[in-house]
């Protein structure tokens, strides 16, 4: 399920728009929520996030897990935050107490945390990995970095089924995980027979390229086209992000 | 072991992407082409392995391997740790793209400092002395990486002091085990592969 090929999970309008502008805007976006400190402009980003996600129609059974699993760490911070934050006193229970800096401040964690994850999987999960790592070469990055990347990609799925490999063998040796050194050390071999078979891999792969006339450059052959669609797309975001700076002019 | 989006201060994730930018242009410029296949198909085994759950009592944890990453990598490990988390930011949604900086600082950092200290090794040396270096490397890539997580945590608020201090001691079994399961795993490379090892000293 991890290793799915396409990583799109519904069809929507937003699913077709150049993933070269998906993943700009969604950095820039990101990058702005991150450093955002105002409640009200939060929360406007959240609300921003949400129609986005709404429109890119991913499935709700999947997005609620993801929420699930991002929001495990926010809890953790309302546990301390609260009570360690330095500030006015709002509540006081026994030897603790609860600060009212502090609830605005885990508050604003959890928004901006929320937003931004709504905004990468609107934005991000709906396009495919490959298309992601093409537009990361269009969008000129170190050329070096779009290779391993592709490759760690490309040898993902391999290795996951060798690794699936090794532990049927495993069970079928009646092997059981508890807490012990031999388990351990099991799975400590189970990893470097992994290691030893990518490393044995790696250089098969090599030579094969090399067969076929390699000179450290690939050829990557989809372009992309910007079409009427993301003009009005990038329109309409640049305008329903202007209109919170019109409203609450001087903030960020 | 990833800190999510939205909580770190600006200076801390311009802080950190500054320093694993640095850090990926060094291991790029080190990465001639033959290293390519092999860097990329030796992350993408470590990112598998990094998922199995090893039980420990009651609950189980996820293994980090920075400290094998590193011993293998070397220098490479920080474009791998960026692809790899990069990768886990748009497949799982774990960690985040405004914090994939800081992150990848976090990990291949120490991943390189148990690299620089497994070196200490070469060929001659007895079994035992490997084994105590490899328990090392491993111990102290996710030791430091908890450590470098709390400072990430306390640069931003000094309110994070008491989840600081959670992250570590929480990483307490996790480091131990990582030693040792390290160990086992430099010795299987040994006897199996020897020729992984002599390559790195070499290095």
């Amino acid at each position: 399920m991890i290793f799915k090929k396409e990583n799109t999970y519904g069809v929507s309008w937003i699913h077709q728009l150049d993933p070269r502008l998906k993943i700009v805007i969604a950095f820039i976006t990101a990058f702005l929520i991150a450093l955002t400190n105002d409640l009200i402009t939060l929360s406007y980003f959240l609300f921003l996030a949400i129609i986005l996600i709404i429109n890119s129609k991913i499935e709700t059974k999947y997005l609620f897990k993801k929420l699930i699993l991002i929001n495990f760490f926010i809890i953790i911070i309302w546990i301390f935050i609260p009570f360690t934050f330095p500030g006015e006193e709002l509540l006081n229970i026994g030897k603790f107490s609860i600060t009212a800096e502090g609830i605005n401040f885990a508050l604003k964690i959890t928004l901006r945390s929320n937003s931004i994850m709504l905004l990468i999987i609107s934005l991000l999960t709906t396009n495919s990995v490959s298309e992601i790592i093409h537009a990361l070469y269009r969008l000129k990055i170190a050329e070096k970095l779009i290779y391993l990347f592709f490759f760690v990609y490309r040898y993902l799925h391999i290795i996951k089924k060798e690794y699936n490999n090794l532990y049927e063998a495993m069970l079928m040796r009646a092997f059981k995980a508890k807490t012990n050194l031999h388990t351990y050390k099991s799975y400590a071999y189970l990893i470097a027979m992994l290691l030893i078979k990518s490393y044995e891999r790696s250089q098969k792969v090599y030579e094969a390229m090399i067969c076929r006339g390699f000179k450290g450059k690939f050829i990557f052959f989809d372009d992309f086209k910007i079409k009427k669609l993301d003009i009005l797309f990038i329109i309409g975001y640049l305008i329903s992000l202007s209109l919170i700076f019109i409203f609450r002019k001087g903030l960020i | 072991m990833h800190i999510s989006e939205g909580v770190l201060s600006a200076p801390v994730l311009f802080g950190g992407g500054l320093f694993s930018a640095v850090g990926v242009a060094v291991g790029l410029k080190k990465m001639k082409d033959q290293d390519i296949p092999k860097t990329a198909i030796v992350s993408a085994a470590l990112f598998v392995a990094s998922l199995i759950h090893v039980p420990i009592g009651p609950t189980s944890i996820h293994l980090l391997l920075n400290g094998i990453a590193g011993i293998m990598l070397g220098w490479q490990v920080f474009p791998a740790v960026l692809i790899a988390l990069f990768l886990q930011s748009i497949l799982f949604q774990f960690g985040g793209i405004t914090a994939l900086g800081v992150n990848t600082l976090n990990v291949a950092l120490p991943a390189i400092i148990a690299h620089q200290f497994f070196k200490i090794y070469d060929l001659n040396n007895s079994r035992v002395f490997l084994g105590t270096v490899a328990f090392f490397s491993g111990a102290l890539a996710v030791f430091l990486t908890a450590v470098m997580v709390a400072v990430s945590l306390f640069f931003t608020n000094q309110s994070f002091l008491e989840i600081a201090k959670l992250t570590i001691i929480s990483h307490v079994p996790v480091i131990i085990i990582e030693g040792i399961i390290s160990v086992f795993v430099v010795f299987a490379i040994e006897k199996i592969k020897p020729i992984i090892l002599e390559e790195l000293d070499k290095k």
